[in-house]
């Protein structure tokens, strides 16, 4: 990638605001945020084209602590807002910060539509399963039976799966990856910025007073390697703390085989490819077994045009056509008559 | 026989017939012919909200009426003169609003016992003697158009579908019209898709014409001078593109993007329409998933340095709410226009109303104030349009320009403005990062500056939690939310000493001063301007700016011993009079979902002062 001067010079220092963080002690949002601040310097732009935009919740206070331009909105109109800028201006590299309440409950309808325009947003939608900045009702995303100040004999909604959603929506760039990891948090955060169009990032959050632990069985050393299964383009799905494990597809059901008693091989494992739009569905749908690992990284990555490119071309074919607009014969239409 | 030719000064028509029947457009048709040899005119659009009901009911009826004349012509007529029905339903519907004496013309091959049934009629109108005030003319218009038409083998759906056309033509001939217009119109509208739908087009309407000069029924036709309208060139406009135009010759003006982020909503998809047609202009349309998405777009394109309008209707604007208060709090100019319609709730999507006022001025959470305008005429529209975003730009703040259905489908001839005696737009974006503070204040205007993304150095944020005065980061001082509170409040009041004084249409005392806005401009002034004529001391003023008013508007009620507010809503600009003038005004109010009558507003007038004075 080639670098300006100006970029070459920043650093994680030239992304952090003046204003003091006020999440809480131990939350996931922490990492996020440094992660984004040190990957940001590397991007081949200046400063001041990165925009952050976000809704409300504990996750949209993120643009106040980044020293770049942003605008902290209404509860799930983050997408809408982002897109009015993108469209204003589409050489800003706009990012959007949102949770599972805002992104995809008050939120839901914006999100979708953005992501089927494939208009180039980069959506972080940290993911902790509550709402933490209401103190602690259910999220679309909560599970199945879980005890919540809104809920307290049990959580009755069914979830949604952040990464289904957005793959339903016709998002062209889908991934999964977790507070915790933060160089697997850093290289999804690249992939969404090289990537033309939307991007939705799921990121597992922890949110340390009114959900804790929700994903330690992902995120924590211990269990993590016999849990999770990282996507790469064009290999197979191997996991296990020693590598022995994989993930093979039954017909279209993917399941969880030995590679190490010789039965089979690497060779019999599902090889990832980003470019499957169907392998991903596939892919998303493994949360339903807790058998199977969870996967992290990209779904898919497709190539379509985004919308702010196609509204652009429209002008500029229109220009082409019928010249630049006057004005002037403008407001004159097409019939007129003179009084003397 | 020879024909009579008289010339009158003016005359209403409407055109009425089944919402399939093609109604609107023969009478926009009409409408344009009528514009292009300079008389002054008036329309007035009034259809169901469902797109094809039942042919044949009384709840599927459509109409356009039309007054045009050689004198002013303010309103589209309290009245007709002359009724077009092209089915039973359409008659009885309509007819009354027909003056006694007046002229039906209708098609009386519709006037079978399907039809009569289907609009709720026991006997035949034509034959039992209810039209004998009237001069009614039968005309077999579905005969003489399957007549005009037999040799081209076209389905009877077909030609149904061309009968509007030789109605079109009737009354082309009766009231001295070319119908050249029209049949340039067919040509360019079907003659490329279809030659033989444009020929069958072309054909009844020359057989409509043809009929009136030919039928020994019709013996006088009738002229309409060109009206004595200040020197200028004009054209026809309707409200909906008048207000579209507005916006892309702000943006121009000012040198910025046009961004419109809309939702369609009857009645004000039209200005989504216009825009979209004109990307030559740069003017970015942004059709969103929903009324929210569509301002918060706009929200988003001000804040990246566009000119950001958003267009809707009642509902819509409901939804808008709370963005409306983020557009307050951020401070970034946007303009919202809302096309308002019946209400409450969906209401009557298709009817005219008055009754957004309040929502516009107050409907927000918190302490939000919004300057709020309004249009007056069709034509006005440009110029309220163009001012909102005026207004916008220089004070940073969103600007709701109010008009209504009746405004934007109705038309009326524009003297079009030259773009060089618009007013300026100018726009200054925030440059210099030594001095930028996100929150300090222009001294005069009050307004914050506009520093848009991708202006080097001022990386900022704005958002909606109460913000610190000057620097813009978040607070929960509760001296600093009162500074805010007070700060953004008389930013907005301080436009008032950036629009013109009120004006009186009329003498500047007198016993009674009629207030209005909006669309009842021109049913206002014929009742006042009867008035007077009949020797009462009354006169008329209407408000354009209604947050803030006019600096002078206190003054001007002291000079008179009455105030009345007619309004088509239960009595809103009202309830703001009373509450910031302290006076006992008087409302005259009739929401029916259709313009105010000028008849009406006279006699409550005359209520008022005890009658004429003269006789």
């Amino acid at each position: 990638m080639a670098e300006t001067t100006a970029t070459a010079k920043m650093t994680i220092k030239d992304f952090q605001s003046d204003q003091d963080v006020r999440w809480c002690p131990g939350c996931g949002d922490y990492s996020i945020l440094a992660q984004v601040q040190r990957v940001f310097p590397e991007f081949n732009h200046p400063k001041e084209n990165f925009v952050a935009i976000s809704g409300i919740g504990c996750s949209s206070r993120f643009p106040y602590y980044m020293d770049i331009y942003g605008l902290h909105g209404i509860h799930g109109r983050a997408p809408a807002i982002a897109s009015g800028v993108k469209l204003a201006n589409p050489k800003l590299d706009v990012w959007v910060a949102t949770g599972d309440g805002d992104g995809l409950s008050i939120g839901g309808n914006h999100m979708i539509h953005m992501l089927r325009r494939n208009m180039g947003i980069k959506v972080l939608l940290f993911n902790n399963q509550i709402y933490g900045l209401t103190k602690g009702q259910f999220s679309p995303t909560s599970q199945m039976g879980q005890v919540t100040k809104s809920t307290p004999m049990g959580v009755i909604d069914p979830p949604f799966i952040p990464v289904s959603l957005a793959l339903g929506a016709g998002a062209t760039l889908v991934a999964r990856t977790m507070d915790r990891d933060p160089k697997h948090l850093q290289e999804m955060v690249r992939r969404a910025e090289n990537h033309q169009g939307s991007a939705f990032i799921e990121i597992y959050q922890n949110c340390s007073v009114f959900n804790d632990g929700a994903f330690f069985l992902y995120t924590e050393k211990e269990s993590r390697d016999d849990h999770v299964v990282y996507l790469e383009h064009g290999k197979p799905l191997v996991f296990g703390k020693n590598k022995e494990k994989g993930v093979r597809l039954n017909g279209f059901t993917p399941e969880v085989v030995s590679i190490a008693d010789g039965k089979y091989s690497v060779n019999d494992l599902l090889v990832h490819n980003e470019k499957d739009g169907t392998l991903a569905f596939i892919l998303a749908n493994m949360i339903h077994d807790p058998e199977l690992p969870r996967p992290m990284g990209v779904f898919t990555a497709l190539e379509r045009p985004t919308y702010e490119s196609m509204m652009v071309q429209q002008i500029a074919k229109a220009r082409s056509k019928r010249g630049e607009g006057d004005l002037q014969k403008l407001l004159e239409g097409d019939e007129t008559w003179v009084i003397q | 026989m020879a024909k009579q030719l008289k010339t009158l000064e003016e005359v209403t028509i409407r055109f009425a017939g089944d919402s399939g029947d093609g109604m609107q457009l023969t009478g926009t048709q009409f409408t344009n012919t009528v514009a292009a040899l300079g008389a002054d005119l008036a329309t007035f659009p009034d259809y169901p909200a469902e797109i094809r009901a039942p042919a044949g009911t009384k709840y599927g009826v459509s109409g356009f009426q039309i007054k045009f004349g050689s004198t002013d012509i303010l309103t589209p007529g309290d009245t007709c003169d002359v009724l077009v029905a092209m089915n039973p339903a359409a008659l009885v519907t309509n007819v009354k609003i027909l003056r006694d004496g007046g002229t039906i013309i209708v098609n009386e091959d519709a006037f079978n016992d399907k039809n009569l049934k289907l609009a709720n009629l026991s006997t035949n109108p034509l034959e039992d003697g209810s039209l004998a005030r009237f001069n009614v003319h039968r005309v077999a218009i579905t005969k003489m158009t399957a007549g005009a038409l037999a040799d081209m083998n076209l389905s009877t759906r077909m030609v149904d579908k061309t009968k509007n056309f030789f109605a079109l033509g009737l009354m082309y001939w009766m009231y001295n019209r070319p119908i050249d217009g029209s049949v340039k119109f067919i040509q360019e509208k079907f003659g490329k898709k279809d030659a033989e739908i444009a020929e069958a087009n072309v054909r009844v309407l020359k057989a409509g014409y043809n009929y009136g000069d030919t039928t020994e029924v019709f013996t006088t036709r009738y002229d309409v001078k060109a009206a004595h309208l200040p020197p200028g060139t004009y054209r026809n406009i309707m409200g909906n593109v008048a207000a579209a135009l507005g916006l892309i010759a702000a943006a121009k003006k000012a040198n910025l993007e046009l961004f419109l982020g809309s939702y369609p909503i009857t009645p004000a998809s039209d200005i989504l329409h216009e825009l979209s047609k004109f990307k030559e202009f740069g003017v970015k349309t942004f059709q969103a998933e929903d009324e929210i998405a569509a301002i918060t777009s706009a929200i988003g394109a001000s804040y990246a340095g566009a000119l950001a309008a958003t267009t809707t209707s009642g509902p819509g604007l409901a939804l808008k709410t709370e963005a409306m208060g983020l557009a307050v709090i951020l401070e970034l100019p946007l303009v919202i226009i809302n096309v308002q319609r019946g209400g409450p709730s969906t209401g009557l999507p298709t009817k005219t109303e008055q009754a957004d006022l309040l929502q516009a001025v107050v409907g927000r959470n918190g302490e939000a104030p919004m300057c709020v305008i309004s249009a007056s005429t069709p034509a006005d529209c440009f110029e309220v349009a163009y001012e909102a975003a005026r207004l916008a730009v220089k004070f940073m703040t969103p600007v709701i320009a109010l008009t209504d259905g009746y405004l934007g489908n109705g038309a009326e001839p524009w003297r079009i403005p030259k773009v060089s005696d618009l007013k300026d737009i100018p726009v200054t974006f925030a440059s210099d990062p030594k001095t930028f503070q996100p929150y300090a204040r222009d001294p005069k205007t009050l307004a914050r500056p506009w520093a848009i993304p991708g202006t080097p150095g001022l990386e900022h944020r704005i958002g909606g939690l109460e913000k610190a005065d000057i620097t813009g980061n978040i607070s929960y001082d509760p001296d600093n939310h009162h500074v805010m509170i007070k700060k953004r409040a008389a930013k907005i009041d301080g436009i008032a000493n950036d629009i013109p004084d009120q004006k009186i249409e009329g003498e500047p005392q007198g016993d009674l001063l009629v207030l209005g806005w909006g669309s009842t401009y021109g049913a206002i002034k014929s009742a006042v301007d009867a008035a007077r004529a009949d020797g009462l001391k009354v006169s008329h003023a209407h408000l354009r700016y209604i947050h803030p008013f006019p600096k002078n508007l206190g003054e001007i009620f002291g000079r008179f011993t009455h105030v009345l507010i007619p309004e088509i809503n239960n009595g809103q600009l009202i309830t703001l009079i009373r509450a910031k003038y302290l006076i006992p005004a008087i409302g005259f109010n009739m929401i029916k979902g259709l313009p105010l009558r000028a008849e009406e507003i006279e006699s409550k007038i005359e209520g008022i002062l005890g009658g004429k004075t003269n006789g």
